[in-house]
């Protein structure tokens, strides 16, 4: 699908527009190139779903620790060093045998950056923000997962500043793993909703 | 506002398709534009709010057909030009005509790890009186269709749900997008069930949730 990019003959038309807008803000003080390169760098590489993945962990070998982001997720989170924007009201929702959580933002992009960095193309997207709310089993399988019908599923449409972070099912045969080892089977979209953990074979 | 960006429900655009984590962005200038946003967010000339309009107030068939970074870019482009920090012979010439405007701050290079990590963007506010409604409380939602900002989707308006949390008392985004006050309200979880949104073929056991204001809802009485 196309939705997600401008006509190709648009784009150097973009580029062009970027370029012009940046250099005339610059020129009128508002904003810093560097700063832009430095928020660009710490978005691409240090603020990600690594982040999200250690609080999983922590959750999944800690009952204190999983207790404690049940009840406030946003000190829990924080006690990590995971703060700032996009990540100010944090709600963890658990996965179990009885209820799949799914987190969707209908209205525009709302996702926890902190936690998880910038959203992938298609959470911010028509296809996924029409239907995760009408048809959450059906988005689902388009990323190959079928629940069973007694399986509630829970979608949450993130409308206020409140962010949600999925804790994936902890995948069996994992016991005794390191914190460090289990954060390696925990994946961005099981912390969206949209996967599963990985299984234990994959570290 | 019954914008293009409401597309709870819609259908008809086909499959989702899922990507890897990176690259992160597809195009050189989707990094200037969501790094220029994220700056000119310090500058503290509109809100969150505001910006969020900005975007969604986009012709429906321009913010369906726009990749989102070029949504973000166009509602930029609409705050400077309204607040006055650009002018309209600026954005198309690419050069200054006139001085800047004042701002309140600038993101420089050696703060954007602690701005970044700042908890200034918080919603919440001092708690003003007490929340009208407790969990398990069932509420419905009103009928409104504001030509303004709304959180409160098409498709969960006329609904009935129940009070799954009360998450505090928050800014207010249908009044703080007009751009003069915050409007703190009590902020609730609201549980619907899928069949009250979509009809009685769903799955009895799903749900959606959404984050509401109190001036979203009303009491039910027992029926």
């Amino acid at each position: 699908m196309s939705h997600d990019h401008d006509d190709h003959s648009h784009l150097s038309d973009t580029d062009a527009r970027v370029r012009a807008l940046e250099s005339l803000l610059v020129e009128k003080g508002y904003i810093d190139s560097k700063a832009l390169d430095i928020i660009i760098d710490t978005y691409e590489t240090k603020i990600g779903p690594r982040n999200g993945a250690q609080v999983v962990a922590k959750a999944w070998s800690e009952p204190d620790y999983f207790k404690w982001l049940m009840e406030d997720a946003t000190a829990a989170i924080s006690s990590l060093g995971f703060t700032g924007r996009q990540g100010e009201h944090m709600v963890a929702v658990a996965n179990s045998d009885d209820t799949h959580h799914l987190v969707v933002c209908t209205l525009c992009s709302c996702y926890p950056w902190s936690v998880l960095g910038l959203p992938p193309t298609w959470y911010k997207s028509p296809p996924y923000r029409s239907r995760a709310v009408i048809d959450p089993r059906g988005v689902l399988a388009d990323f190959g997962i079928t629940l069973p019908e007694t399986t509630a599923v829970e979608v949450h449409d993130s409308t206020a500043e409140t962010r949600y972070l999925v804790i994936p099912r902890r995948p069996n045969g994992t016991d005794g793993m390191s914190q460090e080892d289990l954060a390696a089977l925990v994946t961005r979209n099981s912390m969206i909703g949209t996967g599963l953990a990985l299984s234990s074979d994959a570290v | 506002m019954n914008g293009g960006a409401d597309l709870g429900g819609m259908q008809g655009f086909g499959p989702v398709v899922d990507e890897p984590e990176y690259p992160k962005f597809h195009q050189p200038w989707e990094s200037r534009v969501m790094a220029i946003v994220v700056a000119l967010g310090a500058c503290r000339q509109w809100n969150i709010d505001q910006s969020r309009y900005a975007r969604e107030s986009l012709p429906p068939a321009d913010y369906l057909r726009f990749s989102y970074y070029r949504i973000w870019l166009e509602g930029a482009q609409k705050l400077l030009l309204s607040t006055g920090m650009v002018t309209v012979e600026e954005l198309a010439e690419g050069k200054l005509h006139r001085p800047a405007i004042q701002v309140a701050n600038k993101m420089e290079a050696e703060k954007v790890w602690d701005m970044l990590h700042a908890l200034g963007g918080a919603a919440d506010r001092p708690a003003q009186g007490e929340p009208s409604f407790a969990i398990g409380d069932r509420v419905s939602t009103i009928n409104t269709h504001p030509q303004s900002h709304t959180r409160l989707p098409r498709y969960a308006r006329a609904k009935t749900g129940t009070i799954s949390k009360v998450l505090g008392f928050h800014v207010f985004p249908d009044i703080s997008a007009k751009g003069d006050r915050d409007d703190p309200q009590w902020l609730y979880q609201v549980c619907f069930s899928a069949r009250e949104l979509w009809g009685g073929d769903k799955n009895p056991r799903d749900k959606v949730t959404l984050d509401l204001w109190e001036p979203h809802l009303m009491a039910m009485t027992d029926d």
